[in-house]
Parts: structure tokens; sequence; C-alpha cells
């Protein structure tokens, strides 16, 4: 199973990223490898979609679970879309959050944002 | 002539200035292009308004062809598509309906589909001809309705008269984008200075000719917007006093220049003054 979250910086044991599209990087681990693997986000400074881009990165990469302290509306479309399971993780490093959630500590992300797209 | 009205900031008196230069012409269009929440025609009360609605073109993906090869994910710099298991997704609001995705797409999945977005409303209240652009609540891409609003203004051969969306964005450069003139209307705040040199630059930028009006002046008040265009050589075409029976008159939505001959003679003035710089 692989677990992707938003992170800060280009280091395995970084904080994780408030903003789920405008993240600098994600980190995906792999459950059954171990092996965490760093991924530089392309579309942080996209003017409009970087959610969707973001969750089709997720998409292409296999990602299964994702844990997030937040996620916008089509982010949250596209990824349910493609059957990845979104978790809340409020805050802390990528590493202990896949720990607590690989030991059933987070619980689903129930609330959605508006995306930020408008008149620019 | 056609003429934008600008501004910085919300609330300076585009609408006010923009409706009174209109109203003192002898025939004028007037186009209110601020189609988040257009207000001139409360103003105007226009007559025997026609509408008509605003349409874009949005993609839709024909599963049956469609294998998932992304291109048009890849090819959509807005990102108003992703692809996930089986289908295509398409975010309607954030798709600038470019057509792009059918154009690259090998497989010939992609048609394109009319969606409503706003609307355009024309009438007449005097010899005013009254265009009011109007975005449907929840869009947020205003350029279609823009862009049909100049071109039925551009039919009629009087002076037009472009009520702006405030600020400096892709939604003020679509209106002014053919205008002999722009006017910036500001007041005497430092915000609003700030944002008249936003205005200015973007004139600027556009190679258009421009004249301030300043607004809410208080004689013998410091105003930084007035500092502005002399420091910058903007040339200031009026001066609109901070004026309680002009504020009353407005947020009644009357025009003042058709209830008051002294608020008549202020706007025959500017109009006058840009007249002669058009030229």
């Amino acid at each position: 199973m692989k677990i992707v979250v938003p992170i800060e910086n280009e280091t395995e044991d970084s904080n994780i990223n408030p903003s789920l599209g405008r993240a600098p990087y994600y980190l995906l681990y792999d459950t059954e490898t171990e092996a965490a693997e760093i991924i530089a986000n392309t579309s942080k400074d996209s003017p409009s979609g970087a959610g969707v881009a973001a969750a089709q990165l997720m998409i292409d990469a296999g990602a299964e679970v994702l844990l997030t302290p937040r996620c916008g509306d089509r982010a949250y479309a596209a990824l349910k879309g493609a059957g990845i399971k979104i978790m809340l993780l409020p805050s802390g490093t990528a590493k202990s959050g896949i720990a607590a959630y690989l030991e059933g500590g987070l619980s689903e992300l129930d609330t959605v944002v508006k995306g930020h797209h408008g008149a620019h | 002539m056609r003429v934008a009205v600008l501004s910085g900031k919300g609330g300076t008196g585009k609408t006010m200035v923009s409706v009174n230069l209109a109203a003192v012409s002898r025939s004028a269009v007037y186009v209110d292009c601020d189609v988040e929440e257009p207000n001139g025609h409360l103003y105007f009360k226009p007559d025997g308004v026609v509408r008509e609605t605003v349409t874009v073109l949005v993609p839709r993906a024909d599963p049956e062809r469609c294998d998932g090869c992304l291109e048009c994910v890849r090819f959509c710099r807005f990102h108003a598509l992703s692809y996930s298991l089986d289908r295509l997704m398409v975010f309607d609001d954030v798709c600038h309906s470019c057509g792009g995705c059918s154009v690259v797409c090998p497989r010939e999945a992609i048609s394109e589909h009319e969606r409503g977005i706003g609307t355009v409303d024309t009438g007449r209240s005097g010899d005013v001809v009254v265009h009011t652009g109007t975005m449907d609540i929840g869009e947020a891409i205003g350029l279609p309705i823009i862009g049909r609003l100049l071109e039925k203004a551009s039919a009629e051969d009087d002076d037009v008269f472009i009520d702006c969306p405030p600020g400096s964005s892709c939604m003020a450069m679509e209106s002014i984008k053919d205008a002999d003139f722009c006017i910036l209307v500001s007041e005497p705040t430092v915000f609003g200075a700030h944002n008249l040199g936003m205005v200015a630059e973007l004139a600027r930028v556009f190679g258009k000719p421009v004249g301030a009006v300043l607004n809410k002046v208080i004689e013998g008040e410091e105003d930084p917007s007035e500092r502005f265009c002399i420091e910058n050589g903007i040339p200031i075409l009026a001066r609109i006093p901070f004026d309680l029976e002009l504020g009353r008159l407005c947020s009644e939505a009357t025009i003042a220049s058709w209830a008051d001959t002294g608020y008549e003679r202020m706007f025959r003035d500017l109009l006058e003054r840009i007249t002669e710089a058009v030229g």
C-alpha cells in the first residue's frame, strides 16, 4: 500500500505542509517495501487547478491513502473518483503521521474546503 | 469614442462617474462590465430590457473512446481535467474553454458542450443604451460576458462609457483593451493612491492615454492620490468634492446630473475635457 503526504522540505523527516495543492513536495511511502520516495510538486505555482494537478500526480503515483490537514473540493472529487482514502493529519511530521495511520490513530477527512479559484 | 472608467479599489466612484458621463452625453452607450456586481442599471432603470445568455464551451469525454492516455490532462495548463480509474473528470469552473483538450486527444473522444455562465441585459434609459453583464453565482470567469458586452457596444456609433470591474485583474484588462481613453477614479487615501498606481500601470502597459478623476476631495486636506498624479504626470481631469448631497443622491440610485444642474455642469465639464484629450 502506498501512502502520500504533502510535505514542507525535501527530506524524509519533513513536517507536513498545510496545503495539498501548493505543497512543494510529497512523500510517497510504500508499506510493503518500507521505502520512501520524495516527489516534487511541479504544479505548486500553477495559477489555477493546483489541487486537481496534485490529485492527478497522486493517482499517477499509485497512492491509495492520502494524509493531509485539508483538501479542496476539486481535489477531493478527483481523489475520491480514483478510490483514494483521505485521512485527516492536522500537524507533525509525515513519518509520525504515517505511523499514526498504520496504528489506526487517524480518522477520515470529513470537511472539504472550497477551492481558491476565483477572479484573477 | 470609447472611454473606460477604472479604479484600483472598489467604492471610489467608478459607477457614479461612468453613469453620469453617459447621462450628460447627447446619446451614449453605458456598458457595465463589473459583472460580479453590476449596479449601473440601478441608476438608469432601463426599459424594454432584452436578456441573452452567455455560454462557454466545456469538454466532455466519451468513455467508449477515451483510453486514459492523459494527453488532455497534461495539456490543460489550468488543470481543469483529471483522470481517475476509468474516467475523465472535468472541473467546469476552472476550464477556460480553449478547446485544446479536444485538439490534442488522439482518439477524438472529447466533444464540446455549451454551458451558461451569465447574462447580458440590454435596455434603454432616455437616450442611453444600457448593457449590463451579470455573472451567475458561483462562476469564476467573467471574461466571456465582458467580451459579449463589448461586442454589442461596438455595434453602436454613439460614445461608449465602460464601467470596469475594480482592480487590475484580467477582467479589467478585457474591459479596457479597445478603449480610446482610460479614466482613473481615485479617493484621497493612501490605499486609494496605491491602487491608483496599479491601474495607472495597467493603462500604461496597454498604451492607453489616461486622466484622473479625484473623488471625495476635501479642500485643504492632503490627497495622496493627487500627489501620485502630479509625481507621475497624470493629468487631473476633475475634482469631485466630498459632498453629502452627492452621496445622498447616489445612495438613492439617482443620477446626480439629471437631478441637479450643478452636478450636470460638473460632469459636462469632465466630458468636455475627455473629448479634448481623446482629440
